[in-house]
């Protein structure tokens, strides 16, 4: 992976570019990670992936945690004992060794591995995976189960422990072109204590992370994991293994962030990865944590966050410095009926055409449910290029909406990911003309308008 | 009549033909995948033409509830509504008729069943059908005819036929559109012989642009099944198409084309896709199954489609039933399975091969049920290298 920084505005917000293996062209950021479910996307089949703006979309979040491998280990009433994930709705059997049931396993790392990777096993050679272990839809860090041996998270087949023997496990056999080390990530509420001490396990793990990582083992030789890089730039990390991401915790208090981030600095690492954000924290301490990160990180390292989803949200992690983000916001979008419509345009018009059809709905994005739109024969957003509204009315999404048909989400999830990447690509090119805070007062003030306007309208 | 039927090849009763039709030109047999309220269920009409997808079937009933006939109407028909530029079918409301029976009421007027959105009476006759078939604006429109179940014995099923031939009338007087849709009539008469016998020719009387084989793929044994396929081809005009409605598995379709049918659909596929269940060349693949955890071969390494391309047993066996994208990708590789046997039998009928490699994937070790083997008699096709005994 190389990543340089390209232009920078407002001191923190940078625009970059960053260039991953498998991709044959570069990526701009600040970009938007497509999130996946076991490496597709949740509803755009792999066939329509490729109608979404290039190469803005080929960068695809990933949670290992997806994938139920036969060496997962269950957590319940404080034991830790092995099982197999079967059926949603079937009991759990314990020590089931009953070779021929219905189950939904996902292929164990030995069988990814023999398959190829995460790229040969989900046909998407050309794309770039990030692997997490959280993900703000499915796999939630669940603290309170979390202990010295690993992190828990809430998954659809439970509560699952992970440790970081076993997630390497697993990003050895899937190779995914990036990948964040194991963190304990805590809520906003979390006490001092607690927080400390996801601090320490998270630089913990971070070491036993890269000391299993067949990549750095080959880089590093002698001298274990905490040796100080001398010269970072230009310094290439070309393997399967994929370019480490440190992770980086410290809930809302910001010495502990910065302590983090200082012990993760000196860690032999390709970028760095922001956890423990979209836990609860408020909108007003948010910058203050995110630049108790940022400023204690090298400048010329890629840095990811999860859990910033909110348009409002990313700009101020742009505003800080983050180069890459994976966002939740899509998804409930798209399951909640919603299409995103906010002009992208940045030009002076602040207004466009007020429709009766906005009643009630924030200028950001319109319910596909509501009535209003049954005999709407017109796209989404006109000029929007997407799959979805060079080929489809309002109305006919509202009817597959109301008869709940499958391609009702396939069709608002293509839709909303090409708006939301026209979002990144506006804030890019903000960031290129040097006016990013302008931009960003620009768009949350409106957005406040809007919204006093509706109440006073009422 | 707005079609053309041209026979391009036979092979004895089987045949080969090309279907030109408003919207598109097909070529029989073929497969029409059903999209229910308007869409194939997790597929883009991108998706559909891709796979060679020729000609889809709405259903009446459902879209006569949502969004209703006007609202398709007043927005310039389904074919827009739904963006397919190629061929659409739709069906009279009947079947559900025969699903929801114990909610309706069949008198001569026509059927009184309860909305299952409001609980309202809802009244279909023959002239509503068509007249919500014409807002619709589908290439084919069936007639409205009183669909009995073929388990069922008795008086019943002579009412049905002679009341169905009776509703044909009324169809056709009510069709307000014979330029630009096809009403096809609907063979009935249970599996009476005489019965059916006595449709077919009132039907062929009536000279409509085509004419479907109904009532059957509802339980009956398949030698009575084949059986009433094979009268019904005999006696309908060879210069016309014949439908098999709601037909069905791989092998069922190979059968009745061998007799001499030429369209068909069913939910089959793309139903059994949702259970995650493949079709392939020797059945069925049931990925759901935990032998295929770690199987990392395609579902079928000899289709050609997108799914068998890139994806192991493995992958989509942790997808299917937990993950909208299972569905799609298996509903995906079914209708692609489907329509590629459909390509098949043409090409195979033109060039004078036809069937026993079918079977011979299907039954490997020879045991082909009797029921094919006598149908293939009747059919004059010597199936005797696929078959053991």
């Amino acid at each position: 992976m190389k990543f340089a920084v390209k232009a920078l505005s407002s001191g923190k917000a940078r625009a970059g570019v960053v260039h991953l293996g498998s991709c044959p062209s570069s990526i701009e950021t600040p970009c938007l990670l497509l999130s996946t479910r076991k490496g597709l996307p949740i509803f755009i089949s792999p066939d329509l992936l490729s109608s979404l703006p290039s190469p803005d979309s080929n960068l695809l979040q990933f949670s290992p945690l997806h994938l139920e491998g036969a060496s997962s280990t269950l957590v319940s009433s404080g034991r830790e004992v092995s099982k197999r994930c079967v059926n949603i709705g079937q009991e759990a059997r314990w020590g089931d060794t009953t070779p021929n049931f219905d189950s939904s396993e996902g292929p164990s790392p030995k069988t990814i591995s023999s398959i190829g990777g995460l790229h040969q096993m989900v046909g998407l050679h050309e794309y770039g995976f990030a692997a997490v272990a959280r993900d703000s839809i499915q796999c939630l860090p669940e603290c309170g189960s979390t202990n010295k041996t690993g992190a828990s998270f809430e998954t659809p087949c439970g509560r699952r422990l992970i440790k970081p023997v076993e997630y390497m496990e697993m990003i050895t056999s899937m190779k995914p072109n990036l990948w964040a080390t194991l963190a304990d990530e805590v809520p906003a509420w979390a006490n001092n204590k607690r927080n400390k001490t996801s601090v320490d396990r998270t630089v913990k793990w971070l070491d036993e992370c890269i000391a299993r990582s067949p990549l750095l083992l080959k880089l590093v030789g002698r001298g274990g994991q905490n040796r100080v890089r001398v010269n970072p730039i230009g310094f290439r990390v070309v393997r399967a293994g994929g370019a480490v991401f440190g992770s980086i915790v410290g809930g809302s208090n910001i010495e502990e962030r910065k302590r983090c981030a200082q012990e993760v600095a000196v860690r032999n690492v390709s970028g760095y990865w922001i956890g423990g954000f979209g836990l609860g924290e408020s909108m007003e301490e948010r910058p203050s944590l995110l630049n108790a990160v940022t400023d204690n990180l090298p400048k010329d390292w890629p840095r990811m966050i999860c859990g910033l989803g909110l348009p409002e949200e990313v700009l101020q992690g742009v505003a800080a410095g983050v180069d890459l983000f994976d966002s939740a916001y899509i998804y409930h979008l798209t399951i909640g009926g919603f299409a995103l419509t906010f002009p992208l345009d940045r030009t002076e018009k602040i207004d466009y055409n007020y429709q009766l059809s906005d009643q009630g709905s924030d200028r950001t994005k319109i319910n596909l449910r509501a009535t209003v739109y049954r005999k709407d024969a017109t796209p989404i957003v006109e000029d929007c290029c997407c799959y979805t509204c060079q080929n489809h009315t309002k109305a006919y999404i509202n009817h597959l909406l109301n008869v709940h048909e499958m391609l009702a989400q396939i069709l608002l999830e293509i839709h909303n990911t090409h708006h939301y990447l026209g979002f990144f690509r506006s804030i890019r090119e903000a960031i290129k003309e040097g006016c990013f805070e302008q931009f960003q007062k620009k768009f949350v003030q409106s957005r406040r308008e809007h919204l006093a306007a509706d109440v006073v309208s009422v | 009549m707005a079609l053309r039927f041209e026979v391009l090849g036979r092979f004895n009763r089987a045949r080969a033909a090309q279907l030109t039709l408003p919207h598109f030109a097909c070529q029989t047999p073929l497969f029409m995948p059903v999209g229910t309220q308007g869409t194939i269920k997790g597929l883009t009409t991108d998706q559909l033409e891709e796979i060679g997808c020729q000609i889809i079937l709405g259903n009446t009933y459902h879209l006569a509830l949502r969004p209703t006939s006007e609202l398709i109407d007043e927005l310039g028909g389904l074919h827009k509504f739904m963006n397919w530029p190629r061929a659409l079918l739709t069906d009279s409301g009947g079947f559900q008729m025969v699903s929801l029976l114990h909610l309706a009421d069949i008198t001569e007027k026509g059927v009184t069943f309860q909305s299952p959105v409001d609980g309202k009476p809802m009244l279909l006759t023959p002239e509503e059908s068509i007249q919500i078939q014409n807002r619709i604006g589908a290439d084919i429109i069936m007639a409205l005819d009183d669909v009995v179940r073929t388990t069922i014995t008795g008086p019943r099923i002579e009412e049905a036929m002679y009341r169905t031939l009776r509703w044909v009338d009324r169809c056709i007087a009510a069709h307000k559109r014979p330029h630009e849709q096809n009403l096809f009539g609907i063979v009935q008469g249970g599996l009476d012989p005489v019965l059916r016998d006595i449709c077919v020719r009132g039907l062929v009387d009536r000279n409509l642009p085509g004419y479907a084989i109904g009532g059957l793929a509802g339980g009956e044994d398949k030698d009575s099944f084949w059986r009433v396929v094979a009268q019904c081809t005999a006696a309908l005009p060879e210069d016309k198409p014949r439908y098999v409605m709601g037909v069905g598995y791989p092998l069922d379709i190979v059968v009745c084309s061998a007799l001499g049918a030429d369209m068909y659909d069913c939910v089959y596929p793309t139903r059994t896709a949702r259970f995650g269940t493949a079709l392939v060349p020797e059945g069925v693949l049931k990925l759901k199954h935990n032998a295929m955890v770690n199987d990392t071969r395609p579902i079928d390494p000899t289709c050609a489609c997108m799914v068998c391309k890139n994806y192991t047993r493995a992958y989509i066996h942790c997808l299917v039933t937990k993950d909208a994208m299972g569905s799609q990708l298996l509903s995906y590789h079914n209708l692609y399975y489907m329509l590629q046997l459909s390509r098949n039998l043409h090409s195979s009928i033109v060039e004078g091969r036809f069937v026993c490699d079918f079977l011979q994937k299907m039954f490997p070790k020879g045991d082909v049920p009797e029921w094919v083997c006598n149908a293939m008699d009747v059919a004059g096709i010597d199936i005797s290298s696929c078959c053991s005994s």
